[in-house]
């Protein structure tokens, strides 16, 4: 051993797409184009409290933006694929990095809504489906008549029915869950954190998701109270 | 105090581990943990056993080398402290405690308590440093440093090595202690130059390593016992996504991570 | 054996200059050729092994801990002096080494010192380089305070952490050589003997500590940078691991030991608490600032401090040393604190212990800035001894710190044998009989980053040297010899355990060698280390195996090292019949119980020389000039 060894680097790097951080990253960006689409269609659906002309017309609207829609749609997908994608790969690599687990393992720091993400995703995501089919494409519609274009009559039909309006609600609850961890760790996974903005970031995360989701929940609520009929 | 603690014995990697239970009925309160486990192994070696491997040095809680998990905890239940300076006060009389090693893939095990973390030395080994050769530094004065900026460096220069944030982190990752490193140098003027290598080249070799990846839940500041924020993840991001960006072109290349201990093999 | 340190004639401002000078060189392209050992990784090894690496020799590292990080350096708490005089308050590089040499109480090298003074203002640039976090005033300059009772503001510091960032700089660097190829590390491997082929250090023998595999590294310099040996008493503020195995093997393939009754011992550590004590923690020094040190009037007084009425507390230290008070130096507080609980006085539980007290203090500037100044010690205290030093005094007593004496060096920190460098605590070179606070960083800093690149590089330079084959007939002879030892640790049929073999050598030191000394004592000690010695070849009990990770047989092995170097610590101490520095004979002090110093006949450098095993070593004696720094009696009173 006479001469300089050469540096023992050999393997080659993944790059963004391939690391942790820069997955944790489309997480985040995908992450944050869903939250502005949460925020978006809960003021859209506030309107079904004017009355059924103006929540049919929004309706109608919406419908008539034609290729826009199916942009937008596009959009949507493509976060959802991403975002689930960058779980989905990161989870198995998580599993992986400790294949060994621990007889006895607590908890010190971290909130159940912080432990929880990977239940109250999938969850989401079901509901999301079982959403899609009973208002916007009508396959699912227990104890009621779907008529398309009547918005207003399908939502009170649907939540009228309490089985419907109580997994909507559990659902609703996990998504501000969901949103109370993400809406702050975004801002970590990018790089956009200082320590003296941790705790405003993580008190305005926690009120915004009780916001939207109680925004949200308002409408069965007010279905079943017949505040809304 | 009695204390009845069940430890986690393995002779080596190739070997089948279990828990053993050992009573101790003459533990002092004042004790540190370290000390218990040195009573405990006086015993057994009086007895022919072989004592229980454990990894120390300083007992002064700077060294980074002691850790295990504490019923669950890494470190213990005290707050911001190692295993060698939790005193055993801290626990009930007749309290039994699992004491088992840091688990993770990228800490291969050795015998007992103690594991491999060479990891985190391949880690810093691919760009935790400022380049500057012995003889090559202006006066120190020459470089004015803000005190809020030194202070905020030093917080999280004060990492230990000890591994407890991937012994605790539920995806074992090790963005705590490679954020650390990262911040640390980032903030200061002279890391400035390799800024944006130093966060590409260390998230590699840190991806490499097969550690998991950060789910921002904080359980690695939980047991920290330097206590390191949160934020230095964050700012590793911030650095590797500049970084990334700015270094496309640049071919990064990591280490294989070696888990044996016969060295000069190639 | 007649030794010659080699200093450069002239005036000793010049003479690091001269030597460089006159130094030979190795050309980058033969550089690549020289393979270098280093043992140890802490701040002399660790800045030795980057810098040689940086310029272009093979360096290969070895440490016994599991990374290189984890050298006992990485405890330091206090700070680094330089005389850099940005406080402007008057200091110098020529300040400094007469601080150290005064402060050494005349028993130093003064040419070492000068270099190290210089040196000193270069090692803080090369750490602000490396991105160490050094405490900053608000106008982004270093702050300094003031240490170790020096007239001026020299120690610069990271908060209570400056050895960790210190080290942390260094390993860094080592890391980067590492990755670039000019560094092999390896961790876990322990050097277990030397090996000299034709009167050089051509190699050593080391153990790797997983898989127990013996193994020979052959270089053409071997630097030792291995630390002290503080941990023959047992209880000491070092590491569990810090041992002596690499000087006391290098000690008997030829080296000179020197000074090894120099000791220093730190007055303000918390007490021990049982028997189960494993080790020390420092408190730092600055506490005697504010706090009163008293312990009762009366023998065996057990009542809580609270209920002691101030008539009946004595504050030994204001007593006797009404100027200085509480802030007497190291070696003197110590003393006092040792001889009033011999005297039946001490307290806590144990009787070893002194109160050290702030509520004088607190009255005086309010709980507030009393937490301001050291809430993170008291937290620390209060951590570790569960009593609130808000309301109860603290408990103190002194332990063992650092040891001064070390291998033999000149002064290219050469030793006796060519092509052996000796660096940091692990020589004896800079501090004579007593270091001076933040001292010690600065000297490992010194010797790694500027002076061992230039000495080596001479050494090579100028020395012809022969093929070695580590499976040559001398390195496998010392391989098998190294073999053999371990097997024989294994194979004594014993019953008692190693801890115990050590703790009881550690209270005979303690007793005999440690605080003061008596000719009687340490004759005494001799006799008692040899029966001990004796009845741990007989009667060790070292479980396990020689082919895994076996801690016993580590400690062991080591402790087999303590328990020949504590007897000549003994020897050393019985032979220098003189007090000064941290070396206090009782024989010899002032009418008024301080340490006398005969400069007649004790201005010398004590070097052992090893003889063959049952022989007695050797003495050698280098002569100590003073041309600068003329010798004093130090007065506290």
């Amino acid at each position: 051993m006479s001469t300089a060894v050469a540096s023992p680097r050999e393997n080659r790097a993944p790059g963004f797409w391939g690391s942790t951080n820069g997955r944790k990253a489309v997480m985040a960006v995908t992450g944050f184009i869903l939250f502005l689409f949460v925020i978006g269609h809960l003021l859209g659906n506030l309107q079904v409290f004017d009355g059924p002309v103006r929540l049919n017309a929004y309706g109608r609207f919406l419908h008539n933006l034609g290729e826009l829609l199916w942009i937008v749609r596009g959009i949507l997908i493509l976060c959802v694929v991403l975002h689930i994608w960058a779980t989905f790969v990161l989870w198995r690599r998580n599993r992986d990095a400790r294949p060994i687990g621990y007889q006895v393992k607590k908890s010190v720091a971290s909130s159940y809504a912080d432990r929880t993400m990977y239940w109250s995703g999938p969850i989401v995501l079901a509901f999301v489906i079982f959403h899609l089919l009973e208002f916007t494409s009508g396959t699912i519609h227990p104890e009621s008549r779907f008529i398309p274009g009547d918005v207003y009559h399908n939502v009170v039909a649907g939540f009228s029915v309490w089985w419907v309006s109580a997994w909507y609600i559990f659902a609703l609850i996990l998504l501000g869950m969901h949103l109370r961890h993400g809406l702050w760790s975004m801002f970590q996974s990018l790089g956009l954190n200082h320590p003296r903005h941790t705790p405003v970031l993580k008190q305005a995360a926690l009120w915004i998701a009780i916001l939207i989701t109680a925004g949200y929940i308002s409408i069965p609520v007010s279905v079943l109270a017949g505040w809304v009929r | 105090m009695k204390l009845t603690l069940t430890i986690w014995r393995q002779k080596d990697p190739g070997a089948k581990g279990k828990f053993v239970r050992y009573p101790m009925d003459n533990v002092n309160p004042e004790m540190s943990m370290l000390e218990c486990l040195d009573v405990l192994n006086e015993s057994l070696a009086e007895r022919g056993e072989e004592p229980v491997a454990f990894e120390h040095d300083c007992r002064e809680g700077i060294c980074g080398s002691c850790g295990f998990m504490i019923s669950g905890v890494a470190h213990g239940p005290l707050p911001a402290t190692t295993v060698c300076q939790l005193t055993m006060r801290h626990f009930k009389d007749g309290e039994e405690l699992v004491l088992e090693p840091w688990r993770s893939r990228s800490f291969p095990f050795v015998k007992d308590l103690v594991v491999d973390r060479r990891a985190f030395d391949r880690i810093i080994q691919a760009g935790g440093y400022v380049s500057v050769s012995t003889g090559n530094a202006p006066d120190g004065n020459a470089i004015p440093v803000g005190k809020e900026e030194a202070d905020r460096a030093m917080d999280a220069a004060a990492c230990i090595g000890c591994g407890a944030c991937v012994a605790a982190c539920p995806n074992g990752s090790a963005a705590l202690f490679t954020g650390a490193k990262i911040a640390h140098l980032g903030i200061l003027p002279q890391g400035q130059p390799e800024r944006d290598r130093r966060a590409v080249r260390m998230v590699a070799q840190m991806h490499a390593e097969g550690f998991g990846s950060c789910t921002n839940i904080g359980e690695c500041t939980g047991v920290c016992p330097k206590e390191i924020p949160l934020e230095v993840i964050a700012r590793m991001n911030h650095d590797y996504l500049y970084g990334a960006w700015r270094e496309r072109r640049q071919v990064v290349t990591t280490i294989a991570p070696a888990t044996d201990w016969e060295f000069g093999k190639k | 054996m007649k030794l010659d340190a080699g200093i450069p004639s002239g005036p000793i401002e010049q003479a690091w200059d001269k030597a460089r000078f006159e130094m030979k060189l190795v050309n980058p392209a033969n550089k690549r050729r020289h393979n270098l050992i280093v043992v140890g990784t802490g701040l002399a090894g660790g800045s030795a092994a980057a810098t040689l690496g940086e310029l272009g020799y093979n360096v290969r590292c070895f440490c016994f801990q599991d990374s290189p990080r984890r050298a006992h350096s990485i405890a330091a708490q206090g700070g680094i002096n330089a005389a850099k005089n940005y406080p402007n308050d008057g200091d110098s590089i020529y300040r400094l080494f007469y601080d150290t040499v005064k402060g050494g109480d005349f028993r130093a090298r003064e040419a070492n010192v000068y270099r190290l003074a210089q040196n000193s203002v270069n090692i803080i640039d090369q750490c602000v380089a490396q991105g160490v976090p050094f405490a900053r005033e608000y106008g982004g300059s270093l702050e300094n305070r003031s240490f170790g009772g020096a007239q001026v503001s020299r120690t610069f510091y990271a908060r209570g952490q400056t050895g960790q960032q210190l080290l942390l700089g260094a390993y860094q660097a080592l890391e980067r050589q590492v990755d670039a190829g000019q560094v092999t590390m390896f961790p876990r491997s322990e050097m277990l003997d030397l090996i000299v082929v034709d009167g050089k250090a051509r190699g050593i023998v080391v153990r790797n500590l997983v898989t127990g595999k013996l193994s020979v590294h052959i270089a053409d310099a071997v630097i030792l940078a291995t630390g002290g040996y503080g941990n023959v008493y047992y209880l000491s503020t070092n590491a569990k691991g810090s041992n002596a195995t690499a000087i006391w093997r290098a000690y008997k393939r030829g080296a000179l030991f020197a000074n090894p009754c120099f000791t220093q011992i730190h007055p303000t550590c918390i007490p021990v608490s049982g028997d189960y004590q494993s080790k020390l923690t420092l408190m730092s020094e600055s506490l005697r600032n504010d706090g009163r040190i008293w312990v009762p009037k009366q023998k065996g007084d057990k009542r809580p401090p609270n209920q002691i009425p101030e008539g009946e507390r004595d504050y030994y230290l204001e007593r006797r040393y009404p100027s200085f008070g509480n802030l007497v130096p190291r070696d003197v507080a110590s003393r006092n604190a040792k001889a009033v609980c011999d005297e039946g006085r001490g307290v806590g539980e144990t009787g070893l212990g002194v109160y050290l007290d702030f509520s004088e203090a607190m009255q005086r500037l309010g709980e507030e800035t009393i937490r301001e100044r050291y809430g993170n010690l008291f937290d620390m205290y209060q951590r570790i001894t569960d009593e609130n030093p808000y309301k109860v005094p603290m408990r103190i007593y002194p332990a063992i710190h650092y040891t001064m004496g070390g291998l033999w060096v000149d002064y290219q920190l050469q030793s006796t044998i060519p092509g052996l460098f000796v660096l940091g605590e692990a020589n004896f070179s800079d501090h004579g009989a007593n270091r001076l606070g933040a001292s010690a960083l600065m000297q490992g800093l010194s010797d790694g980053y500027f002076v061992i690149p230039y000495t080596v590089g001479n050494y090579l330079a100028s020395t012809k040297l022969g093929k070695v084959s580590e499976t040559g007939a001398e390195a496998q002879a010392v391989l098998t010899s190294v073999q053999q030892g371990v097997e024989r640790l294994l194979a004594i049929p014993g019953r008692r355990t190693v801890d115990s073999f050590h703790r009881e050598l550690g209270k005979i030191v303690w007793d005999d060698c440690g605080m003061s000394r008596t000719a009687p004592g340490l004759k005494d000690a001799i006799g008692r280390i040899r029966a001990l010695r004796e009845e741990f070849w007989q009667n060790v009990n070292v479980p396990g195996s020689s082919n895994d990770l076996n801690q016993s047989l580590e400690k062991a092995g080591r402790v087999a090292d303590f328990l020949e170097l504590g007897e000549l610590m003994c020897m050393d101490a019985l032979e220098r019949n003189e007090s000064c520095g941290g070396h206090f004979r009782e024989e010899y002090q002032t009418p008024d119980g301080e340490a006398q110093r005969d400069d007649e006949h004790f201005s010398y450098v004590a070097a052992w020389g090893y003889t063959g095993p049952g022989n007695p070593p050797e003495l050698s004696r280098e002569p100590l000039e003073f041309h600068y720094v003329h010798p004093s009696q130090r007065s506290y009173k």
